[in-house]
């Protein structure tokens, strides 16, 4: 796959602004869940890519990650997103009703890159943030990979969709720091052994800095890939704003600042900069 | 002087990304036409500064974002000659730390094919434009475009562009306006604050008054000197706000960030076409 781990060469792919509309909500755990329809962001959606939607009365948008895409449904194509409601903007939205109309600007980002061969892959995802692994673990799936999934969180009530990954995955690891179901740590604690388990070619991960910080440093002593899909406040979420600074080291060695929205979000792990990138760059929801 | 005044519509500085990251929204005719303000491009490479360099506030963003961009040499090898082939009019932002600098980003600006005029920014915030050459005083901002006039065509625009401070606005623009500025923009962010004390600019919806009140001072004091209001230009409304108050033209910015498609839909509204039937957009 030597071509394709570069995190910053797949093309920018077409996005557009549409009207969707909310076809489902409920609340799982800590989550809302939300599936929408946004004609023509579905049909273009790559595992990885996210979307930015425009919250009323709020200047800044809210870039929300991608949790499934079904190709059709009674609504036509559906997108599902997790929401954690953190503050007024994502209050908001996790607060809208069946029915309710949204501006949706997507897909948005690179997405992940695909092994061409039949390799196997660890996915490692923490939180709502892992919600970009479950697509990217039927894509894998499709291709032949073995692919190993952690999902971890702080509690139960913050653990995303175990049970569903279980059709794409080959082996489920389930962490809460507390304890509450699963085995007990953090992805920092259980990483290094959990990649030399599945004896990954890629690690994949999702999740706060530090799981991709860990997960990355894991992938590299074990000789493996990695990319990781990085959050970072995204005030547009489309390019326009260089409002999201990514620090990384280019291809060519040279350290720059990228934009994690339109650069990334996903990235290799082995190019950032993750001194230079807070743990707490304040997630202003 | 003949230079064409660009306008109604136009892209705000820094806000239109590389022009690529804008052209999915643009509209059926894409950038093709459109009067679009480059990020601020600087004779050096800058990093822009650290995150978080933008946050809400209600009505609008703080930013210090720091002027990122690629320097003058990579700005000419690869922005803007995909701007120039997807049609747009290219209007390019400059920001120097000496006089020097300015005449320089002109002057090799006025021999890249393509460049339909320039804008001098002459008023970012202090803290925001760390680095560049000091405008606070209007004949320091009056020499900097002298400056830049005398290297650039005269039948090409250079438009001037200030932060909307009321007590020295006219000032500002006429002296802008004497010193050979086609035109005036006003209305770059206001000095203002993050939530934790570190200095940044306001922008968006909150500065729409202050911007307006600019406009239309600068228009009754000279009313001769072609102004563009800038500030919180969202829909049909705020733009025929600016251009009732007497502004020629609008520069749309931190509304591209809520809704990239601002632009599109405002220049299909304001658009001269006879048919067009001006709908009130979001
Ligand atoms: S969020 Fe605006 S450029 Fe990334």
């Amino acid at each position: 796959m030597a071509d394709e781990r570069g995190p910053v060469h797949s093309s920018l792919h077409p996005s557009v602004h549409v009207d969707g509309e909310v076809v489902a909500t409920k609340r799982v755990g800590g989550y809302r869940h939300l599936t929408l329809t946004a004609p023509g962001v579905p049909e273009r959606f790559r595992a990885g890519n996210f979307v930015a939607v425009t919250v009323a009365g709020h200047v800044a948008r809210r870039a929300l990650w991608v949790h499934r895409v079904r190709a059709s449904s009674a609504f036509g194509p559906t997108l599902d997103v997790v929401v954690e409601a953190r503050g007024s903007g994502t209050e908001w939205l996790a607060a809208q009703p069946v029915g309710a109309r949204i501006a949706i600007t997507g897909p948005l980002g690179r997405p992940f890159a695909l092994p061409k061969d039949a390799v196997s892959c660890l996915l490692v995802g923490e939180g709502y943030a892992a919600a970009p692994l479950f697509p990217l673990a039927e894509r894998l799936r499709e291709r032949g990979c073995a692919v190993s999934l952690v999902v971890s969180a702080r509690d139960e009530a913050h653990l995303l969709s175990a049970l569903e990954a279980r059709r794409s995955a080959r082996s489920v690891t389930v962490l809460t720091a507390d304890g509450s179901v699963g085995q007990r740590g953090t992805v920092a604690d259980h990483v290094e052994d959990l990649v030399r388990r599945s004896d990954a070619d890629v690690v994949y991960a999702a999740g706060p800095h530090s799981v991709l910080r860990s997960a990355a440093a894991a992938a590299e002593r074990a000789g493996a890939w990695s990319q990781v899909a990085v959050e970072t406040p995204t005030p547009c979420g489309t390019g326009l704003c260089h409002g999201c600074p990514l620090p990384v080291v280019g291809e060519d060695g040279v350290e720059r600042v990228v934009r994690a929205c339109a650069e990334g979000p996903v990235v290799r792990g082995d190019r950032i900069r993750w001194d230079a990138l807070p743990d707490a760059l304040g997630h202003a929801q | 002087m003949s230079a064409h005044l660009p306008g109604p519509v136009m892209v705000a500085a820094g806000c239109g990304g590389t022009g690529r990251e804008l052209e999915p929204y643009a509209g059926p005719d894409g950038l093709a036409g459109l009067d679009l303000v480059t990020r601020s491009i600087t004779l050096d490479a800058r990093p822009g500064g650290p995150g978080p360099r933008v946050v809400e506030v209600p009505g609008g963003l703080v930013n210090a974002v720091g002027l990122p961009n690629p320097g003058l040499e990579h700005f000419l090898a690869t922005e803007l000659p995909w701007l120039v082939r997807a049609g747009a009019r290219v209007h390019v932002s400059i920001a120097g730390a000496t006089m020097g600098e300015y005449a320089d980003l002109a002057r090799r600006l006025s021999r890249a094919p393509g460049v339909a005029g320039l804008e001098v920014n002459v008023g970012a915030p202090d803290e925001v434009g760390a680095g560049l050459f000091e405008v606070r005083e209007p004949y320091h901002s009056a020499s900097v475009i002298a400056a830049v006039r005398r290297e650039f065509p005269t039948d090409r625009p250079v438009l001037a562009k200030l932060r909307p401070d009321v007590s020295r606005i006219v000032e500002g623009a006429r002296s802008c306006h004497e010193a050979g500025a086609t035109a005036i923009v006003v209305g770059n962010a206001v000095p203002a604050a993050f939530p934790d004390g570190r200095a940044g600019g306001l922008s968006g919806p909150a500065i729409a008054p202050v911007a307006l009140r600019c406009v239309a001072e600068v228009h009754r004091a000279l009313p001769d000197v072609p102004t563009i209001g800038c500030g919180g230009v969202h829909d049909l409304r705020s733009a025929n706000a600016y251009l009732d108050a007497g502004a020629s033209a609008v520069q749309v910015g931190t509304a591209l960030l809520h809704d990239p498609t601002t632009v599109a839909r405002l220049r299909a509204a304001l658009s001269p076409r006879p048919d067009a039937r001006p709908e009130e957009t979001r």
